[in-house]
Parts: C-alpha cells; structure tokens; sequence
C-alpha cells in the first residue's frame, strides 16, 4: 500500500473505572484499515469491538495510546462529519418520516434544501426504499427501518461508515437480504466500513479483513485477510474457501478464550 | 314508588344492555355507547329517586330542575364563566405554563440547578399549594388577577417537574447520533430532545388543566367581586339555592372536560408518533 | 463522602436560594409600609433601620422565615412545654383535626380505588362503563362543589370528620384506581400465559401475580393519594365556618389579615403533607425491598 491508512491505532488502550475496578476494555490495540477496506470486528460479548469502534466514532476517548481517522485524532475527524454511523437499532425518530430522519444530518450541516432533497433520493434508492420517503418509521418493518437508518448515516457522503452490530436484532432471512445490500452498496459507493458483528458467517462474507477479538483485556488475536473475490454471490458460502475462513475466524475466538479460562 | 320502581328498572335495562354490548368485539361506536348509556342510566336514575323518595331540592335537586335553571340563568352563568375561566383560569394556566417551560429549559443546560430544582420541584408538587391563595388574594386584590395568580403558582411545578424529565427522555444512542454529526447544544435541542420531550410536556400540561379550574374556583371562596363560579356557589349554598350550585358545576364539568379534551386533541396532533397514541 | 455533596449539594443550595429570595422579599414587599409610617411620624429611616421594621412587622405583607418561625414554635412547641398542646390555640390540635379528615379520607379513597380497579380489570362491562367516567370525574373541579357537600351533609345530620372525609375520599380514589388498573395489567401475555399452563384459578392468579406485580404502582399512587387527600380536607375545611383545622386557620387569618397565622399554617401543611408523603416512600422501599423488585 502507498496510501496513508484511512484509520490507523498504535498501542490503543481504553480503561473503565467501575465500582468492581478498573475494566480493561481495550489494551494495546494496533490496526491499519486502507481506503476501500471492509472490516469486520467478531468477538464474544466484552471484548471491546463495539468500543473500539466508538473510539473510531470519538464516542469514547482513550486511556492511552493513539489512533488517527483521515491523519487526523477522532474528534477533528467527527467534527468535519468523516463518518456515518449506524447503531445497532434503527433509532429512527417517531416524528418523522423516512425523508425527515435521512435529511436530519443534512439540516444539521446545514445543506440547502435542494441538496437535501436530491441526497435522499439518492440514498433511498441505494438501500432500495424508494417511494417510501413519507412514511413513518414506524409503519416499516424492522429490515426496513435498518435500511433507512443506513440511508441516514450514507446521506452526508462521508466516505467511512461504521456500523455496530446493525443487523444482530434482525431474523436470519431479512439479514442475508442485507448483507448482500450492504455489499452492493460497498461495490457502488467505495466506502470504508467498519462492522462490528457476533456472527462469523456474516463477517466472512462481507469482509476483506477479519479482525479477532478476545475479552479481559479486550485485545485483537487474529487479523485475517480475506482471498474471497470481491463480487459475492450468497452461493460463495458453500465453497471451501470460505469455509476455511471461517475455521480460522473460529479457532481464533476459541484460542482467545482458552487463555480466558 | 312507581318512580323508585321505575329507577330499578332503568338500572337493569341500562346495565343489561352494557353487558350485552361490552361483549361484542370492542368497536368505536360499542366504545362510545357504553359510557354513553351509563351516564344516563345515571342520570335518570337520579332523577327517579329523587322523585319516588321525595328527597328535597334543598338537599339534591333532580336534573330536570337543574337543567330548568340552567335554561333561565344563561346570563349569570356567563358572566361567571368569562370571570373565573377566561380571565382567571385560562390567562394563568398561560402564563403559569409558559413560564415553567421556559425555565425548564433554561436549568437544562445546568445540571447543577437540575438535580437541585427536580427534587424541590417534585416536593413542592405534593404541598397543599391552593392554601397559598389567601396570601395571593391579599397581594393582588379581589379582582382576577389574584386567581390568575393562584393557578400560576398550581401548575407551575407539575409543569416544570415533567417539562424537564421529558427533556431527559432520549436514550444514550440518539444522543450519540448526534454527537456523530458534531451537532451543537441547539440543535440537539430543537430537533431531538424538544420533540421527545413532548408525550412528557403534554401530560404536565393536561395536569395543568384541572390544577388550574380548581384554583380559579377555589381562590374565590377567599374574597373575589360579586361575580365567578367560586363566587357564586359559596353565596348560593349560603342560599340554599342548590339548583344554581349545580347548574354551575355543569358548568364546570363542561369546561373542565373541553379544556382537558382540547388540550388532549393537541396531544394527539403533535405527538401521533408515540405508541400511546397509535393506538 | 463526594456522591453525597453531588446529591445532596444542589439540593441545599436550591433551598438556601429560596430563603435569600424570601428575605429579600420580605424587604422588597414589606418597605413602602415601612417607609410610610416613618414618613406620617416624621422621621428618616437609615437602612438598617428599614431591615429592622420589616422583618418585625406585625401584619407583613410577606413575613419573614423567622417570623413564622416563631409563630409555629408559640402555636406548638411552647403549647407542649405549658401544658396546653391541644388547646384551640394550638397548631398541633389544627394539625390532629385535618389529619383525621386527612386519613380517615385516604384509608376510604384507597379501598374504593382497589375495589373499583379490581372490578375494572376482572369485568369488561365495567371497564366500558365506568373507566371513561373515572377518568371524566376528575376533570370536574371537584374542589369547587367541597362547601355543597359539607353544606348537604349537614343538613342530612352528617356532621364532623365525615363530610370532609368524603371529599378527601374523591380526590383520592382517581389516583389509586388509575395506578391499580395499570398495575394489575402489568403483567405481560406470557407470565399470564404461564399462570393459564398451571391452571391457576384467577383468585390464584391475583393473588400470586397480579396483586404483587401491581406493588409499585400502588405506592406511586398512594403517595399521590395522600398529597391529593390533605389537599382536599383543608379546602373541605374552609366552608365549615372556620371552626377547626388547618384550612380554618386559613381561612379566619385571611379575614383578619393575620399573615403570620397564614404562613404558619402552610408550612405546617406543607410540613405534614411531607411527612406522609415521606411516610408512604418508607413503606415502599421496606415492602419493595422485601418483595424483591428493588436492590
């Protein structure tokens, strides 16, 4: 790679204090992600995925260590709006319609009304919501409102998106259907994205770099780069290439948790 | 007797034909009837025993002679109402609103006035606040200034109390949301926390809307000009004119559900997004 | 010692305001009556001067903190030491009238609002005839027709503790049932479901889930309950020609224009409205710790 890494962590720590002591939910962390690069983030429940993605988002600050996003720290990086992120529910707001909650970033930065309207056309059309501009979230179905919640954080054209565990309250056959949305979507646009997720063979299919995690101290045991193609039918996880992916995915997660107990 | 027995009978068919209804599937209009035939099942049923056990009017009048006072006394009745509702009542409930929302917000931005004023403000809420009214009195005279004053102080709190818990009202992940977007204090407030807030500022204000009748009524027993409703029912039982007192508390009935129903409807409008109100 | 200073903190400082804005009131309100006996007597007032009268004033038009102080402690704690604590001068023989109103109101209001809530969640009839004249009952300002209720009990021979009980009782009973019907619905479709699995007669099933489970909402509501009932004797008070009770004082201080008996008596209000209020939060953190639904 010739380029500067898009989001770059040297020796990342970041310490809770709780009433129990100190909660080490990230220690030394090291990670270069590259322009284009869609990385998954698997690892059991506590090992600090979800926070090292807020510290990406400067939602969380850490305790020591570095972390640059764009060659610049979190917070520079949040305030010239660098990423898009979507929660692991659609937190859509009741009081609008999908249009409503796509330009309410837009309003926030202030795009004028022309841009706004072009942008959420745009966007629906790209997460396949078109012409459901004035409903109410609420008379979607969840997949639905998911999508809308990724056609929000797609509608300022940063050119990060992460995304926290965005389908994981979702059944199994609405999140195949988005997995290969959200690839599309990744063909199309050229995004970086970040994805935190529990499930390893949604991580194997979207990622070309799979990122292990392990819990106390949240840590990164394994990081693997994925020789799958980039163009993925859903077929692609039959063949052997795949599934050798995901036992190694695996036995990282069990390594990690043998030296836990 | 024939009316007592008359009484009985309305009570049955009345309750029987509810029983009936309430078990079909639940409709709008099965919704309506019922309390609607319940109501007047009551009301006749006053109207019967009070004929059939010669009760005296001094004591409880029946509802054909409240409604016949009513008929003829249009004029006092309206002048007590414009007294007590549209200058005393309704001019506090404003201002008295107004004012604990503006404050709400202004201590929202201090959380050091927030977790001081909360606690305050919700013990103040369970004070018997209506015995403040005859200092009000003293302070701003008989006229409707003083019981404008009065409803002030009443809903001042509930309103401030619920006013700032529905500011508080978002969870962690929309507030992240917009920290995502680097949106500033203002911002976040407008577009996120003044609409979440309002299911929480609509039942402060529905509160409000008795709190505020009751002090404008009440207010008057401690002094007010030979007009208003709190006026004129604690002169007429005086009389024992209780055909009046009652036409008044129709009166009141009828303003204190329109108010509370109005604002109900504005709820409705403004916050049809809520579960509550989906329905 | 720190979580402590950040609870308790802004609370005391909140509280210190009130009493800066109460003296500086008391100032503010009580100096041109100050300042215009000085000038029929001729003389000057220096400032402390001023301070000095209008704190002392015999008929403030707003006395100050230490005043009414005072007043309470001659009405009942000097009452007590002489012997005399339930003569007709004493806040503490007021206090024990609207109390027994206050309580014999409560206790009538909670057993209707279970009654009614539990005939409301048991029979459909019920919920669709009475719920929606529950809820229209209170936006009738009952307060309002208090002196007709007093006045027609009277006349019937029902005099005394009763009538104002009564109309404690009615404004009452709306927050006990409004809780009560929320709180035995409480229960969700699947431990419902399950109670149906055991065949549970429905006496078991509101014995053993539905009543427990409606334990929070019970005490929310009864301590509105209370509020609501001291609020309703003192104004039951008012018409009964001022004989007894904290509203009576209210009421002769207001036609004498006493202000100081005025304030004493609302601060006792205030004071014994917090006290059972307080009450009934100790109760629910006792059963409710014992019940297992708080830590």
């Amino acid at each position: 790679m010739t380029s500067e890494p898009v989001i770059s962590a040297k020796n990342l720590s970041l310490t809770f204090q709780t009433n129990d002591g100190p909660v080490h939910a990230l220690k030394d962390v090291n990670l270069d992600i590259e322009k284009g690069d869609f990385v998954s983030f698997i690892g059991p429940s506590g090992c600090g995925k979800t926070t090292l993605l807020r510290v990406m988002a400067d939602l969380e600050k850490p305790t020591a260590g570095e972390i640059t996003v764009n060659g610049v720290s979190p917070e520079e990086a949040r305030k010239a709006r660098a990423y898009g992120y979507v929660f692991q529910h659609a937190g859509l707001y009741p009081w609008r319609t999908i249009g409503g909650n796509i330009r309410l970033p837009l309003e926030i930065m202030g795009v004028s009304k022309a841009e706004q309207d072009a942008a959420v056309k745009e966007v629906l059309e790209l997460v396949h919501l078109d012409g459901f501009e004035r409903k109410f979230p609420w008379q979607l179905s969840g997949g639905m409102q998911q999508r809308a919640s990724i056609a929000r954080a797609l509608a300022f054209h940063a050119d990060i998106l992460l995304m926290d565990e965005p389908f994981g309250a979702l059944d199994e056959i609405v999140r195949d259907h988005l997995n290969e949305q959200v690839l599309e979507l990744w063909a199309r646009t050229n995004k970086t994205i970040g994805f935190v997720t529990h499930s390893i063979p949604e991580a194997v299919y979207l990622s070309t770099k799979i990122v292990v995690m392990s819990p106390r101290p949240g840590r990164i045991t394994d990081v693997i780069d994925s020789p799958l193609p980039k163009e993925r039918p859903l077929e692609i996880r039959d063949t052997p290439e795949f599934i050798e992916i995901a036992h190694r995915v695996r036995d990282g997660l069990r390594a990690g948790h043998e030296d836990d107990a | 007797m024939i009316w007592v027995i008359a009484g009985l009978a309305i009570w049955a068919i009345g309750w029987w034909s509810n029983v009936l209804l309430s078990r079909r599937p639940k409709t709008r209009a099965t919704g309506l009837a019922v309390p609607a035939i319940f109501g007047i099942t009551l009301i006749l049923i006053w109207e019967c025993m009070v004929r059939g056990l010669e009760i005296s009017p001094v004591l409880l009048p029946p509802p054909s002679m409240i409604a016949a006072r009513f008929g003829v006394s249009t004029g006092i009745l309206w002048e007590d109402f414009v007294q007590t509702v549209i200058k005393g009542a309704l001019s506090g409930y404003i201002l008295g609103c107004g004012a604990a929302f503006l404050i709400a917000v202004l201590i929202d931005r201090f959380p050091f006035l927030q977790r001081g004023l909360l606690p305050v403000g919700n013990f103040v809420a369970a004070l018997p606040i209506i015995g403040m009214a005859p200092i009000l009195v003293m302070w701003f005279g008989f006229d409707w200034q003083s019981k404008a004053a009065v409803v002030v102080v009443m809903v001042f709190f509930p309103m401030l109390v619920n006013t700032v818990q529905g500011l508080q009202a978002t969870d962690h992940m929309q507030r992240d949301l917009m920290r995502t977007y680097a949106a500033s204090y203002g911002q976040t407030l407008l577009k996120l926390r003044l609409p979440a807030a309002m299911p929480f500022i609509f039942n402060g204000l529905k509160i409000a809307t008795t709190l505020a009748l009751i002090g404008a009524i009440v207010a008057e027993f401690f002094g007010s000009p030979i007009k208003g409703m709190g006026f004129r029912i604690s002169t007429s039982v005086g009389q024992l004119a209780l055909d009046l007192v009652w036409a008044e508390i129709v009166v009141a009935a009828v303003v204190g559900s329109a108010f509370y129903g109005g604002v109900a409807l504005l709820e409705k409008a403004v916050t049809f997004w809520h579960p509550s109100q989906r329905g | 010692m720190a979580g402590l200073w950040h609870r308790l903190g802004p609370i005391v400082t909140v509280v210190i305001a009130i009493f800066v804005l109460w003296y500086a009131g008391t100032l503010a309100l009580n100096a041109p009556w100050a300042q215009d006996k000085a000038k029929r007597a001729g003389v000057e007032l220096s400032f402390s001067e001023l301070v000095a009268d209008t704190m002392s004033q015999k008929k403030p038009k707003l006395p100050a903190p230490h005043q009414v102080g005072q007043e309470i402690w001659k009405t009942t704690g000097e009452m007590v030491v002489k012997g005399r604590a339930f003569s007709k001068r004493s806040l503490l023989f007021h206090s024990t009238v609207t109390l027994s109103s206050t309580l014999l109101g409560f206790a009538l209001g909670t057993a209707l609002g279970i009654a009614l809530a539990v005939g409301i969640v048991y029979n459909r009839t019920m919920d669709m005839s009475v719920m929606p004249w529950v809820i229209a009952s209170q936006t009738i300002p009952i307060l309002a027709i208090a002196p007709m209720i007093i006045v027609v009990l009277n006349a019937v021979g029902i005099s005394g503790l009763l009538p104002k009980a009564v109309i404690s009782m009615y404004l009452s009973f709306f927050p006990v049932v409004v809780g009560m019907v929320k709180g035995l619905r409480s229960p969700d479709h699947m431990q419902l479901d399950q109670m149906k699995t055991w065949n549970a007669t429905s006496g078991q099933e509101f014995w053993k889930l539905r009543l427990p489970s409606s334990m929070p909402y019970l005490f929310t509501s009864l301590k509105i309950a209370m509020a609501a009932s001291l609020v309703g004797a003192i104004v039951g008070e008012l018409p009964t020609g001022a004989v007894a009770g904290l509203g009576a004082r209210l009421l002769a201080g207001s036609y004498y224009g006493q202000t100081i008996q005025i304030w004493s008596a609302l601060i006792t209000a205030a004071a014994l409205a917090a006290a059972l209020v307080g009450l009934i939060g100790l109760m629910q953190t006792v059963v409710l710790k014992r019940m297992g639904m708080v830590r």
